[in-house]
């Protein structure tokens, strides 16, 4: 077992910089940000070959791109805490005149970022498109994506889960929060999609399931197996179990903290469960 | 007045293959992206000669748009290839969002444009797209007039850095403009010098405004046509110079006049030098099958419909 401490300390530090970035402008989405920080944390710091310093085009390196853009807060603090940008700047999310924009955005030049996303469902495009990019310049890194669970409502997708194991996009692994929740109530009340892992087989996707998507042991596991699965022809995904508001007491296992954020009390309880370990920005 | 020669007519679409096929040589980056339409987009030949190069996404213009965004992230420079219609209004979020915003080289090129799609009907024939598209911060529109044109067109805006929509159509028309063109991005081209009115033009009407000003010769009435290909940036200095000389102008696209080239040119006039306009553009309306040639008829989008506007316009003058 490797030792993964650093990747817990941090984890229990963007938990913070979550909880703290929403409080203060009493805005953002806590609950799926909570839910994938584990998942991200690993991503960047273990997971993904990527360089130190941030260039739009991502040659020879590894890229990410995040679809439920709405989970910014955590994407925002492991690209700071990875290095893209000032871990201070946390302090301006949604704020007038900021970088860090409710939704990730390219448009005012925040490292780390390739292509704005909010609007639901482009992820799975763009991911293949910048993929297909990859192999045209013989570029033998992979594209990593991220994708709510809900979010395979919007047809959109299917047309590049569609496309992908036709084009034999064998250098991109997928990722699905499989949360089981949205904002009107559980995916399974709002518009229930049957098995998304026998969906995406039907599609010719490569499945890799990780049970327990909060465990970084679990999540570095199935994401070495999803790696090892890459050049073999097919696309792979990756089925992450996670609990919407994981580390947080009352925001788990509920929809309630999609997006909204928690009062000066709660942030409080928040904070206790989570102590400062890499320190606040 | 001068006069220009139509040296055989030829559809637009086939001059935006030519300069694609002439793009595949000459610039390694170009990769081209079609839903289902290669024939009708004249793609074929990029296809055959670049095979790596080209994608085929099947009839899923959502994912084409997307896949353009990516694969300009490795420095690609995606041209996408399908009918206006499914160009724009059907794919309006993915461009805005991956493209526009995220600031993408995607060149979006878009044929079967308007009327002049003809018998298919108006599930086909977007008379809305320019507005959709200039209303786009940091999208250039551009509407080219002839085969020659279009081919030019397509070969520029590989070398502009930033989302471009290409604009052209499906029928046969005349084919004018010098065929070793350098085409600028936003520049007018004053075609013929006038002191009675101007003409601004975009698209299969700049022909149709060349026409109508030859019969307003005749009939003493002496017109400045100018060839308004990019919408968006706009021309506004050789739109303001004419109108200064004119004192009127007429505005003549196959769009819409909500949304269109008309209302750009009326902003501009109101905010620097107020002066008539007329439209030669749709009512706010759908199209509808027929001949391109009975459509534009019906709709008021050829010479005969410039040359009554234009009479119309002058006499509003004073």
């Amino acid at each position: 077992m490797p030792n993964t401490q650093h990747l817990q300390d941090l984890t229990t530090q963007v938990r913070r910089d979550i909880l703290r970035m929403v409080h203060k402008v009493n805005s953002g989405h806590p609950g799926g940000s909570l839910g994938c920080t584990e998942f991200l944390v690993a991503l960047y710091q273990d997971i993904m070959d990527r360089k130190d310093t941030f260039d739009m085009d991502g040659i020879d390196e590894d890229l990410f791109f995040l679809s439920n853009g709405h989970i910014s807060p955590v994407f925002y603090s492991v690209l700071a805490r990875s290095g893209y940008f000032p871990v201070d700047e946390l302090n301006t999310f949604r704020l007038l005149d900021s970088r860090l924009q409710g939704h990730p955005t390219t448009h005012e030049g925040l490292p780390g970022i390739r292509v704005a996303s909010g609007s639901l469902g482009q992820g799975f495009s763009v991911a293949l498109g910048a993929a297909q990019a990859k192999k045209l310049n013989n570029d033998t890194h992979l594209v990593y994506s991220l994708h709510g669970d809900g979010e395979l409502q919007e047809g959109q997708n299917w047309e590049g889960i569609m496309y992908a194991s036709a084009n034999n996009i064998d250098n991109l692994i997928s990722t699905i929060d499989l949360n089981g929740k949205q904002i009107d109530g559980a995916t399974d009340d709002v518009l229930p999609m049957g098995s998304i892992k026998a969906k995406f087989e039907a599609f010719g996707w490569t499945v890799v399931d990780i049970e327990n998507g909060n465990d970084i042991d679990a999540i570095l596991k199935g994401m070495a197996e999803a790696k090892s699965l890459t050049g073999k022809g097919k696309p792979v995904c990756v089925l992450l179990n996670t609990v919407m508001g994981n580390g947080v007491d009352f925001m788990m296992h509920t929809h309630a903290w999609h997006g909204k954020a928690p009062n000066d009390e709660q942030l409080a309880i928040g904070l206790v469960q989570n102590a400062e370990t890499l320190g606040d920005y | 007045m001068k006069t220009y020669t139509n040296t055989g007519n030829k559809d637009t679409r086939s001059g935006f293959g030519a300069g694609l096929t002439e793009l595949g040589q000459t610039n390694e980056n170009v990769v081209a992206l079609c839903a289902d339409l290669i024939g009708s987009l004249k793609m074929d030949d990029f296809k055959a000669n670049h095979p790596e190069r080209f994608f085929q996404v099947g009839i899923a213009e959502a994912n084409m748009i997307g896949l353009a965004a990516g694969m300009t992230i490795g420095g690609k420079i995606p041209f996408t290839g399908t009918f206006a219609n499914f160009s724009t209004g059907r794919v309006y979020d993915q461009i805005r969002q991956s493209i526009a915003y995220s600031d993408k080289n995607v060149k979006i090129c878009a044929s079967h444009a308007g009327l002049t799609l003809g018998e298919d009907g108006a599930t086909h024939q977007i008379l809305e797209d320019i507005g959709l598209m200039k209303m786009l911060p940091g999208m250039t529109v551009i509407n080219t007039c002839d085969y020659n044109q279009t081919k030019a067109a397509t070969i520029a805006i590989a070398e502009h850095n930033g989302p471009v929509y290409l604009r052209f159509g499906r029928p046969k028309v005349a084919n004018f403009t010098p065929e070793d063109q350098k085409f600028e991005i936003g520049k007018a081209v004053k075609l013929t010098d006038g002191n009675d009115v101007t003409i601004v033009a975009t698209g299969h009407l700049v022909w149709e405004a060349l026409e109508a000003a030859k019969t307003l010769n005749e009939r003493g009435i002496s017109a400045e046509v100018i060839n308004i290909h990019t919408i968006k940036p706009l021309d506004d200095k050789a739109i303001l110079d004419s109108v200064s000389k004119t004192g009127c102008i007429v505005t003549a696209e196959e769009h819409n006049f909500l949304g269109g080239l008309g209302e750009s040119v009326a902003r501009v006039l109101s905010q620097h030098n107020p002066a008539p306009q007329e439209f030669v553009a749709t009512n706010d309306t759908f199209g509808e099958s027929g001949t391109p040639a009975q459509l534009m008829e019906k709709y008021g989008l050829n010479a005969n419909a410039i040359i009554k506007a234009t009479e119309k316009v002058v006499k509003r003058k004073n």
